[in-house]
């Protein structure tokens, strides 16, 4: 573990919103090599989703400062489908539905797109059975429009059946075990560490010590007013839970007083 | 479905044929209409004293008749400026050259055939469609089918067509109707004898008829009791139009037990003004369903209706709407129930985009008597765009207490979180458009038979093409 391969890199990150001053994100500063799992969490607000979003190129956003590398590769400019077939995948916080739309129909052109293959209708819905027999979940979604009508649990559940799917190097899972029942969670988490390899790095966001006693991190940090105030190992979100982040909001002030 | 017999066609086109290169004086009637005109077209087709008297009847009534006061706007259509009649089988060779560009790709990307592709956009010159279904004839003809056009009926089967003709639809029934009826050409005439089931879709063969594409055509279907009959109308591909009116008239008589599916895509060109009255009247325990798409021309007006004449018919609507920039599509049916237990649905799905609009128009009538109707209306409407428009006009009058009718109508728009949400998986803009606008339709796209299924998505797809930015 000498030679690290540094898989993404943000520096110095400054996001607003296109019709506000304010910036949501404030000079963020974050770097996870190839085999990683790095957790983040940090109060409501403090701006996880946002930077998990303008990550996958959410057009609702605007970068002022800063770079985003990805694979050495500058993604700002790309569109989130470009980034997506880079690697690149968010399990979202709060899934979209889609309705009308199948998610054998979706996830075969996604499937495609990834692996930048033809694959027949009925080969693909092969594939896409093994996928959601791993998370446990029913065959009949895969004829269901997307997540039109799951329960929150399945929506969460069904994010990782496509991460299981589109196999990417990096993965990040916006608050993924929000939701999820114990067995779920336990299901989720093999799913997720069922991918971990060498290649493949994982940005867990999360508020909840929990889900890190299943995927155990390299990495922890913690968020606040639009970035990175202390960063740490896995001990940093146990200390966390017991404490409150008033702690580490306390540390700052007592940090930057003159 | 019916590929090596059409490829078969080219060839037995070309050798007997010749192709295309036919040039023939050409007949057509002057601007504008008046009664000269009328009489002309009825002389051209050395028609029966009654239909001429027909004509001219209705001729009277359309002057007399004003523009309809509600609905889209129709003040750019200048009834002077068109050609009533063109003598099909005369029709002069247009250039390929002068077809515009546009329906050229669309063409190209339905993967239509050369010589059917010179044909839609009236290239060359008409030919006459028996050939094509040549085979499909000698087994209606053993079953007592007639399937003919509607020229063609009137000079062979005159006692079946004035026995119907005009009573479904009569010519004072609106303005455009009146038109369709003094100077109608072309359209299909179906004749199903008692307890026959066609069991292939009439004209999935016939879309290179001439006769049948043409501006004013006139449709008359007749299904006795017991039959059944799907009847698909018009293709996909763009009907490049020489003018800017489509007016045509489709009744059809359900009888006792029979069951009717009428399928339209319709595709005419963006500066088309397609206004169609089509009507179905279904006697006791007859089904007719109205599949209608409407994806071309300028404005659409077109509000297919079933009459329910008889307890337990049932009618069916089913309409999807595409508006594009510029377009506005004013569709949706009628229902009259007339009878008890009378049954009905009407489904409406319209997409919006860029500057189209999409209204719904309906009406749902229970008469007095017609006690425990049942009748249930569902509006979705689509909005890919911040300026696409839709709106709603259901007009409901019961008069009668024990009756079921439920409306529903919603609104949706595709939200930028959700592109976002299925491009983060790797899906272009578009295709993600695609995709939304294709789940969408999905229930007419089913009713449809495969081929004309797999080109109503080719032509979604070119729609939603350039649509990003
Ligand atoms: N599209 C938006 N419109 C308005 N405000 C936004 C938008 N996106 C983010 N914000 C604001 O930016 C801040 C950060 O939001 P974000 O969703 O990134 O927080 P978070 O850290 O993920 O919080 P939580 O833990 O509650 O999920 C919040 O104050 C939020 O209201
Ligand atoms: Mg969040």
């Amino acid at each position: 573990m000498t030679e690290k391969t540094p898989l993404l890199e943000v520096r110095n990150l400054w996001v607003k919103l296109p019709d506000e001053e304010e910036a949501i994100i404030r000079g963020l500063n974050l770097t996870i090599n190839a085999g990683e799992v790095h957790a983040l969490m940090g109060p409501n607000g403090s701006g996880k989703s946002t930077l998990a979003k303008v990550l996958s190129g959410h057009p609702g956003y605007e970068v002022t400062d800063g770079e985003v590398l990805f694979r050495g590769e500058d993604i700002l400019e790309l569109e989130p489908d470009d980034r997506a077939r880079m690697g690149l995948f968010l399990a979202f916080q709060y899934p979209m539905e889609v309705p009308g739309v199948t998610i054998a129909n979706f996830l075969r052109l996604a499937y495609q797109r990834r692996f930048d293959t033809e694959v027949k209708y009925t080969e693909f819905y092969k594939i896409l059975l093994q996928h959601l027999k791993k998370l446990e979940m029913d065959p009949s979604f895969a004829g269901r429009p997307v997540n039109e009508g799951f329960s929150g649990g399945e929506k969460k559940r069904f994010e990782i059946v496509q991460l299981s799917l589109l196999e990417p190097l990096l993965a990040v899972l916006d608050e993924t075990d929000s939701g999820l029942d114990i067995d779920a969670l336990k299901i989720v988490s093999n799913g997720v560490n069922a991918m971990r390899s060498p290649e493949r790095s994982f940005l867990v966001i999360t508020h909840y010590q929990r889900i890190l006693n299943y995927i155990t991190p390299d990495y922890v940090h913690v968020m606040v007013e639009g970035r990175i105030v202390r960063s740490g190992g896995p001990e940093l979100a146990l200390q966390l839970e017991e404490k409150g982040y008033d702690w580490v909001r306390g540390e700052l002030a007592g940090a930057t007083a003159p | 479905m019916a590929q090596p017999d059409i490829l078969n066609l080219d060839q037995d086109y070309k050798q007997k044929y010749g192709f295309y290169d036919e040039i023939k004086p050409v007949f057509q009637t002057e601007r504008g209409l008046t009664r000269r005109v009328v009489e002309e077209i009825s002389y051209q087709k050395n028609e029966p004293k009654w239909m001429r008297d027909f004509r001219l009847e209705a001729y009277e009534i359309f002057m007399s008749k004003p523009m309809p006061s509600w609905g889209p706007d129709l003040s750019r259509l200048d009834f002077d400026e068109i050609v009533y009649y063109i003598k099909p089988t005369e029709r002069q060779g247009r250039s390929w050259d002068e077809v515009p560009e546009d329906i050229k790709r669309t063409f190209d990307r339905l993967g239509i055939p050369e010589w059917e592709r010179k044909f839609l956009a009236g290239v060359g010159a008409q030919y006459d469609s028996e050939v094509v279904y040549h085979n499909l004839a000698k087994q209606w003809e053993e079953q007592g089918v007639i399937f003919v056009d509607t020229d063609t009926a009137v000079r062979e089967y005159p006692d079946l067509v004035k026995e119907y003709f005009g009573t479904v639809i009569p010519p004072n029934d609106n303005k455009f109707a009146a038109l369709n009826s003094a100077v109608w050409s072309g359209g299909s005439f179906v004749y199903v004898p008692a307890g026959v089931k066609v069991d292939i879709p009439l004209q999935a063969y016939f879309r290179i008829n001439a006769r049948n594409a043409g501006q004013f055509e006139r449709t008359l279907i007749i299904a006795e009791e017991g039959s059944f009959v799907h009847y698909v109308e018009g293709c996909t591909a763009p009907v490049y139009a020489e003018e800017a009116l489509h007016s045509a008239v489709v009744e059809i008589i359900v009888k006792r037990g029979a069951r009717v599916r009428y399928t339209t895509i319709q595709n005419w060109s963006k500066d088309v003004y397609n206004l169609v009255t089509k009507r179905a009247v279904a006697y006791g325990d007859s089904v007719m369903e109205w599949v209608d798409g409407n994806i071309g021309s300028r404005v659409t007006q077109k509000y297919p209706s079933v009459y329910l004449m008889e307890p337990g018919a049932r009618g069916e609507i089913l309409s999807v709407a595409f508006a594009g920039d510029g377009q506005h599509q004013d569709t949706g049916g009628k229902l009259i129930f007339a009878a008890p237990n009378t049954t009905g649905r009407i489904t409406s799905k319209s997409i919006s985009k860029g500057t189209g609009r999409a209204s719904y128009r309906g009406l749902v009538q229970v008469l007095e008597g017609a006690h425990h109707a049942k009748c249930n209306v569902e509006c979705d409407a689509l909005l890919l765009d911040e300026d696409a428009k839709t709106d709603t006009y259901p007009y409901i009058e019961i008069n009668e207490k024990e009756v079921t009718i439920g409306h529903e109508a919603r609104v949706s728009k595709v939200s930028d979180e959700q592109i976002f949400y299925l491009q983060s998986r790797g899906l272009k803009k578009d295709e993600a458009l695609t995709l939304i606008v294709s789940g969408f339709i999905e229930p007419l796209a089913k009713q449809l038979p495969m081929e004309y299924a797999v080109e109503l998505n080719r032509l979604i797809e070119l729609e939603m093409e350039g649509s990003v930015g």
